[in-house]
């Protein structure tokens, strides 16, 4: 008997932690940033990077006084929350940074599959949310408080299509992705869309798929190596880019293989090698070769974590700048809520942006217009500059 | 009117939850714990019913509510939202309250339908075996919705969120934590109402002694065939809250990990305890909120939890005794067996 | 005609991981009726411990060696080492986890549920000690590719073939012709009267789960090989698949386990092969579905004869 009561006061006091701490009443001076990201789950090496970044511009503009928004200079205040990479995560976590954490913005979460319903929650409740990283276009749709800072994929898959027929000559495809994967299956369609509006239907002659977190991909090679595509698309994540470049050198494809801007990874060429040299991938920015700006930050992330930023990491920073900068221009006055509509109203506003990622105009939308770069990786597997394609 | 104890309990708590979040007092936060509480709630019982009294052990129960979610979602949005898929809404905003439900019970329908690809089977495959026909069930789902285009594949289905604004401007109250706790009540007492039955008897026949309930004239076959129904039945119901809390489905969120966690909620309640069940899917859904500062360890620290919890009582919270049996002076006011 | 010889060797390579991952399930159910969903992480941990032993060998910390190795010196060295490490994992789950929830007589399901929360801690663990960076496992032996022109394949790949088959060879003489193996098939059969016998039943336990681990553990390394990148995350999936290649070959039969691996390596490589891939999953869990209906225990497992 006794020691029931004991488990229903252990669990009482369960439900008493879990609501006992709620945040403060946001009108303090200080800026106050939530972060929406997958530390745990299927990607969380992503929400590793977005949170480095974070920290690290976090640390210089604290270091440095703060951030001058008017006549006062602010210190930020970095909530991060991690979604497992669950969609119904990422609600509760975004709720929870609005409404207990009330934060002024929301940043991510980062893959689309999380985007979509966390931004339906952030316009809801009228919180500034820009995702750094979704490329589907319904994250941003009808949303006037969500935001993003890449661009998209029916931008990205016609770049492609067009790469892959101007330098390869090629007038045939081959297609691989990942079925249960938002972002690789989305662009697939729209590279696959661009390609045969070129060169006719049934000119993607092999479009294969498999499942998140497989392995073995010898029987879909396969198919590919047999048939007579010139160029293989592949806009897969990099860890699987490795197992598949590797695999289908094992089966014989001697072509070239066509990236996404999901190669631009550091661990890219850790994890694939030779494997992975001399082919090509459109993407935000090249860290090789980069100038100004992107070098200083490339440098800076390389010293504080011991690698290259991925563009994970690149896009979360221009992210952070963005929301900061319509802050700077917003200023704080009055109750939380006018906060956030004031900033919506400044990220609204923004007409162009000068990021690490290139430069940006917004759209209606909310979306970025901004030139994608295709990147060479060379012989020393460095990610170089090859071009660059504007809208 | 000691009879009426516990409806009018539920009645009071459900009057101040509805105060509460409209009067601020309940922030959306603390609204939605409490809904996914519901939804959780609705998933450990129902599995509960087949893990637990029938003594079968199904792995695969998210596939019924992604049937639920997806079914009782594609008709709300239909009738109540804009889409791209389905047009202008077909019926005015103001009968979406009234429809809602309705919806929900044809999700619950549908998904009951697909139970019949566990039940069958399960007439002559039994314990391990079963196990991985309905693990492969949930994959067959999965990879289903995957495959059909017109709602969105991969990419998800949404419109949802429109839905319950439709339902908010119709009356000013929060419609789904209403839905979560009524549906989830009424799914306790159907399955209380079930297990007391003459079905039930036979449900706890089949858990003893599968051959001996046949010689004893229980129609195994039919048993298992209600029971599995009712139990996916059930899931689909909080898969159709579950779509509509959140706003947005896609089959990436029913994969095995939660059937894992219906399945964690189970044993960790009791088997054959509907108490058990609903204590260990409120203190579940807390200690998962609860634990998110520890970030990446919240996953190394509910496991540990859970292990020392079976180490220290190895019958789960409950056992399988009721709430009524642990306090013999609840029986006054209500009884499970 | 090629591309389904090609395809054959394919589907032998993967159905070989899933024959490897499944005798260590088998093995462990045939002795404790236990489904040890830890299995596919511990088989995460093999590979890791792979990654480590063969690095280490390799010189990539601080100490380094004095000398160098050959890589087939080192793969020499690592199979061994592995093998041990990886059974360590495994019995000591057993000691710290199962064990004590066997004393106390618990209900079978509930050691299950444990297992799958070692699983979880194992990988978890994992993430937040090693952090989400991937690891490129180091090419020990130089790949070879055989290519007749209609068929290619690499070293790697015959040797992962010939491995199963070897493995799957030496269980069965162990089960089938040693004392030790005697005394697991008749716990398997009788719990409660075998240690009347005089057997040390948590002896032969030990033994059953320092076989199935090192098992594991031998896959892991060959899976690192063949599959270069490591994550936390990488065996819980062919966990669960192998899980289901157990028991469609008959859960406790050594032979149906090897057999259902390869039937699974087999159904996934040539749904690919000859239906369009995106039905993979959906085409090959319902010939599964259908195998269960028609074979309610599986391929070779035996029908336990319900008591009444």
């Amino acid at each position: 008997m006794r020691k029931h009561v004991i488990l229903l006061a252990a669990l009482a006091l369960s439900a008493l932690l879990a609501f006992g701490c709620g945040g403060g009443d946001g009108d303090e001076k200080v800026v106050k940033i939530g972060f929406n990201i997958p530390l745990t789950g299927d990607i969380p090496k992503v929400g590793e990077s977005s949170k480095n970044a974070a920290e690290m511009l976090k640390k210089r503009i604290n270091d440095a006084g703060g951030l001058r928004v008017g006549e006062e200079m602010l210190p930020l205040e970095f909530v991060y929350e991690d979604n497992e990479s669950k969609a119904e995560s990422a609600v509760s976590a975004a709720l929870k940074l609005i409404e207990q954490d009330r934060v002024l913005g929301l940043i991510g979460p980062q893959s689309s599959k999380q985007a979509i319903p966390a931004g339906e929650v952030a316009d809801a409740n009228m919180t500034p949310m820009i995702s750094p990283w979704s490329t589907n276009p319904t994250t941003t749709k009808n949303r006037p408080y969500v935001f993003r800072a890449c661009f998209l994929d029916p931008f990205q898959g016609p770049v492609a299509a067009k790469f892959a027929t101007e330098e390869f000559g090629a007038d045939k495809a081959a297609v691989l992705y990942d079925i249960a994967s938002d972002y690789p299956k989305g662009l697939a369609e729209f590279f696959t869309k661009a390609f045969e509006e070129i060169h006719g239907k049934g000119s993607v002659v092999a479009s294969e798929t498999f499942t998140t977190k497989d392995q073995d991909f010898s029987a879909q090679l396969t198919n590919i190596v047999n048939s007579d595509a010139d160029v293989l698309f592949l806009p897969q994540y990099y860890s699987e880019v490795a197992l598949i470049a590797k695999q289908a050198h094992d089966l014989g494809w001697d072509k070239p293989i066509l990236g996404s801007d999901s190669w631009g990874s550091a661990e890219l060429m850790n994890l694939c090698g030779d494997d992975c040299k001399g082919q090509f991938f459109t993407t935000h920015y090249a860290a090789a070769g980069a100038t100004g700006k992107t070098k200083e930050f490339i440098e800076d992330y390389e010293a504080a974590y011991g690698e290259t930023p991925d563009d994970v990491a690149a896009l979360t920073w221009d992210a952070i700048h963005i929301m900061l900068d319509a802050v700077q221009r917003a200023g704080l006055n009055g109750e939380l809520e006018q906060r956030r509509e004031e900033v919506m109203t400044a990220l609204g506003g923004m007409a162009s942006f000068e990021g690490i990622t290139g430069t940006m105009s917004f759209n209606e939308d909310g979306d970025p217009v901004k030139c994608a770069v295709v990147v060479k990786i060379n012989d020393q597997g460095e990610f170089t500059f090859y071009k660059s394609v504007c809208p | 009117m000691r009879r009426l104890t516990v409806p009018l309990i539920l009645a009071a708590v459900l009057g101040l939850l509805v105060t509460l979040a409209q009067g601020g007092g309940l922030d959306l936060y603390t609204q939605s714990v409490l809904m996914f509480m519901g939804i959780n709630v609705i998933m450990s019982a129902s599995l509960n019913l087949i893990n637990g009294h029938m003594g079968e052990f199904a792995c695969g129960h998210a596939a019924f509510m992604a049937v639920g979610a997806y079914v009782s979602s594609l008709i709300t949005v239909a009738l109540f939202a804009q889409d791209t898929v389905f047009g202008a809404p077909l019926l005015p905003e103001s009968l979406s309250v009234a429809f809602f439900p309705l919806a929900l019970l044809a999700g619950a329908a549908v998904a009951s339908l697909f139970g019949l690809l566990v039940a069958i089977p399960s007439f002559k495959t039994r314990g391990d075996y079963l196990a991985i026909v309905t693990i492969a069930a949930n994959y067959i789902v999965k990879s289903a919705i995957e495959n059909i285009d017109a709602i969105g594949g991969a990419r998800g289905f949404m419109g949802m969120r429109r839905v319950t604004t439709a339902m908010e401007s119709t009356a000013e109250l929060p419609w789904m934590l209403i839905w979560c706790f009524v549906t989830a009540v009424f799914c306790v007492w159907v399955i209380r109402r079930y297990v007391t039955s003459t079905y039930g008897k036979g449900v706890m026949a089949i858990c003893q002694d599968e051959v001996a309930a046949e010689i004893m004239s229980v129609n195994t076959n039919r048993i298992k065939l209600v029971t599995f129904m009712l139990s996916s039945g059930l899931a689909g119901l909080a898969g159709g809250l579950f779509a509509h809390v959140v706003g947005y489905v896609n089959p990436g969120s029913f994969t095995i990990l939660k059937s894992t966690e219906a399945m964690v909620m189970v044993y960790m309640g009791g088997m054959g305890s509907i108490s058990g069940s609903v204590i260990s899917a409120v203190a579940f859904t807390l200690l998962l909120e609860a634990l998110r500062p520890l970030q990446i360890l919240k996953w190394v620290i509910i496991p540990l939890i859970l292990i020392l919890l079976m180490m220290f009582r190895p019958e789960g919270i409950m056992g399988n005794k009721e709430l009524s049996d642990v306090f013999p002076r609840l029986k006054k006011y209500f009884k499970f067996k | 005609m090629e591309t389904i010889l090609q395809n054959i060797l394919n589907a032998l390579q993967w159905g070989s991981f899933y024959s490897l991952i499944a005798l260590g399930y088998c093995l462990v159910y045939g002795v404790l009726l236990l489904i040890n969903f830890a299995h596919g992480d511990v088989f995460m941990v093999g590979a890791y411990i792979a990654f480590f032993v063969a690095t280490f060998f390799l010189g990539h910390y601080a100490f380094a060696l004095p000398f160098d190795l050959p890589g087939w010196a080192i793969l020499a060295l690592s199979v061994p080492l592995v093998m041990i490490l990886t059974a360590a994992v495994g019995v000591t789950l057993e000691r710290v986890a199962y064990r004590p929830l066997r004393r106390k007589g618990a209900h079978r399901l509930y050691v299950v549920i444990t297992a799958l929360m070692c699983g979880l801690i194992l990988s978890n663990g994992n993430l937040a000690l090693l952090g989400a960076s991937r690891r490129n496992f180091p090419e020990l032996i130089d790949k070879v590719i055989f290519d007749f022109g209609w068929i290619r394949f690499t070293n790697l790949k015959v040797i992962v073939i010939l491995t199963a088959v070897l493995v799957f060879i030496g269980l069965r003489l162990i089960v089938t012709r040693t004392k030790i193996g005697m005394a697991m098939r008749a716990i398997s059969w009788d719990k409660f009267a075998i240690p009347l016998m005089g057997i040390p039943v948590d002896t032969v336990i030990v033994f059953t789960f320092i076989l199935g681990s090192s098992v594991a553990g031998l896959g892991g390394l060959l899976f690192a090989m063949s599959y270069p990148i490591l994550d936390p995350y990488m065996g819980a999936m062919v966990g669960w698949k192998a899980f289901i290649a157990a028991v469609v070959g008959g859960i406790g039969s050594i032979r149906g386990a090897f057999a259902g691996g390869f039937l699974l390596g087999f159904v996934e490589i040539m749904v690919v092969a000859v239906f369009p891939s995106t039905f993979r999953d959906l085409i090959s869990f319902t010939i599964l579905l259908i195998i269960m209906t028609y074979k309610p225990t599986g391929l070779f497992g035996m029908a336990r004869t319900t008591k009444i």
